[in-house]
């Protein structure tokens, strides 16, 4: 048994990565799963959030915007709307864009339209500011 | 015959022309370079998506879910992919021509066909033929594609079938082969067709997936992505094949110009030789009178 992973990292625009890897931690849909070489046949729907993986002893994060992985026979493909390494994030724009999602959240209610967007904006925003600060750690 | 004047005032002016056609060439070849990187780099997505689905539509069958299955042909929506600026050879003018023959000859059998028209241009052409009923149309979004404009026009799509407005989607587009040539194709978007892998290549994939939430509620989920990816991958074609279509018809207009200097030029000298000739004759036959 093959003891790697291929991960495939998949956008609209372009290939992001194509990369073995040890082991990946995507957010599922229904909450966060681990994939290590080996893993049954999967299929599942991606929330937005981090996406990690791990090669040796090193540790990358992304931050993805929701999406499909599969996995098949050690190969994990992973279909996401937006992908942005943490290297790649840049923390000050992250950070306005979470002021205004949150600004407009104050005078929307939860029945209209922009809502979910605005939500969604808000999502996104935290989550690469939460990957962008791991780099910073890291 | 035209004076020596007028030649000159001619030449420059085709000069002029030249030298817009020219510049106008090396804009679209720049452009065409980063469209037609757009779309070679959105490739693996697409085939990713399509390969996921055909798995999935395989093991799941095709009942139960409305995007793929086929209902009464009543109504269908032709989305017509034009640009919005002209001066690019046939590009427009075919696309156009091949949504009309479309909805005349009418191949698939719909009762009605309305026209959903993506670019100026392809409005320009097709709201003055008679017969044709236009039930939208979208300008300026051919400038800059990118996945939003691509994902709205799928969900009006995919909206518009649910609610049953529509039994059938199709997109007209000029597909990318080189920067020669645009070949003008035809694709059903919905109800979707999945490509069912083959026995072979299924053969050692047929092991059963897990899935999270469920069979159902992946495939829901990913129907609606995947007519947003075909919508952008065709997008991503015209848009390369636009530029295609413009260089080689810029490029074919300077070599127009061209020949016309050498032409003009040519026209130019023999008038100015005949002159000459003349005065000469002149001279010679005043002299000879004086003697």
């Amino acid at each position: 048994m093959a003891d790697k992973l291929i991960l495939e990292l998949v956008t609209p625009y372009k290939m992001v990565l194509s990369d073995t890897v040890d082991e990946v931690i995507a957010p599922g849909v229904i909450g966060e799963l681990g994939i290590l070489p080996g893993h049954t046949p999967l299929l599942t729907t991606l929330n937005v959030g981090e996406l990690t993986y791990k090669k040796g002893t090193e540790i990358f994060h992304v931050a993805v915007n929701w999406g499909y992985l599969e996995v098949e026979e050690n190969k994990v493909s992973v279909l996401v709307e937006t992908a942005e390494p943490a290297d790649d994030i840049d923390l000050n724009r992250a950070e306005a864009a979470l002021g205004r999602a949150e600004q407009a959240l104050k005078t929307l209610s939860s029945e209209q339209k922009d809502f979910t967007i605005m939500k969604a904006a808000l999502d996104r925003a935290l989550v690469r500011i939460q990957v962008a600060q791991k780099k910073a750690v890291k | 015959m035209p004076s020596l004047k007028d030649i000159k005032k001619r030449i420059s002016s085709v000069k002029n022309t030249q030298q817009i056609t020219k510049a106008m060439k090396m804009v679209a070849a720049a452009k065409l370079r980063r469209a037609q990187d757009a779309a070679v780099q959105a490739r693996p997505y697409a085939e990713k998506l399509s390969s996921v689905l055909g798995n999935l539509a395989s093991r799941e069958g095709t009942e139960g879910h409305d995007l793929l299955v086929q209902r009464e042909k009543r109504r269908a929506l032709l989305i017509v992919l034009t640009a919005d600026r002209g001066l690019c050879g046939g590009f427009n003018a075919n696309v156009s021509k091949g949504a009309e023959r479309f909805v005349r000859e009418n191949p698939e059998g719909f009762s009605d066909i309305d026209l959903m028209i993506v670019g100026r241009k392809g409005n320009d052409y097709l709201k003055r033929r008679e017969g044709l009923s236009i039930a939208k149309v979208y300008e300026n979004i051919t400038g800059s594609i990118n996945y939003s404009t691509a994902s709205l026009l799928g969900q009006e799509v995919v909206d518009l079938y649910n609610e049953e407005k529509y039994d059938g989607v199709f997109v007209i587009y000029n597909a990318f082969q080189s920067a020669m040539t645009q070949i003008v194709t035809t694709e059903q978007i919905l109800p979707i067709k999945p490509s069912i892998p083959t026995e072979e290549s299924a053969g050692d994939a047929k092991i059963d997936y897990i899935y999270e939430p469920s069979r159902g509620g992946v495939l829901e989920l990913i129907l609606p992505k995947f007519i947003e990816v075909q919508i952008f991958s065709s997008l991503l074609e015209s848009v390369a094949s636009e530029h295609g279509a413009r260089m080689s018809a810029m490029d074919s207009a300077s070599r127009n110009a061209k020949d016309m200097i050498g032409k003009l030029t040519l026209q130019y000298n023999r008038a100015r030789q005949a002159a000459i000739t003349k005065e000469l004759m002149e001279i010679i036959s005043g002299s000879e009178s004086i003697k």
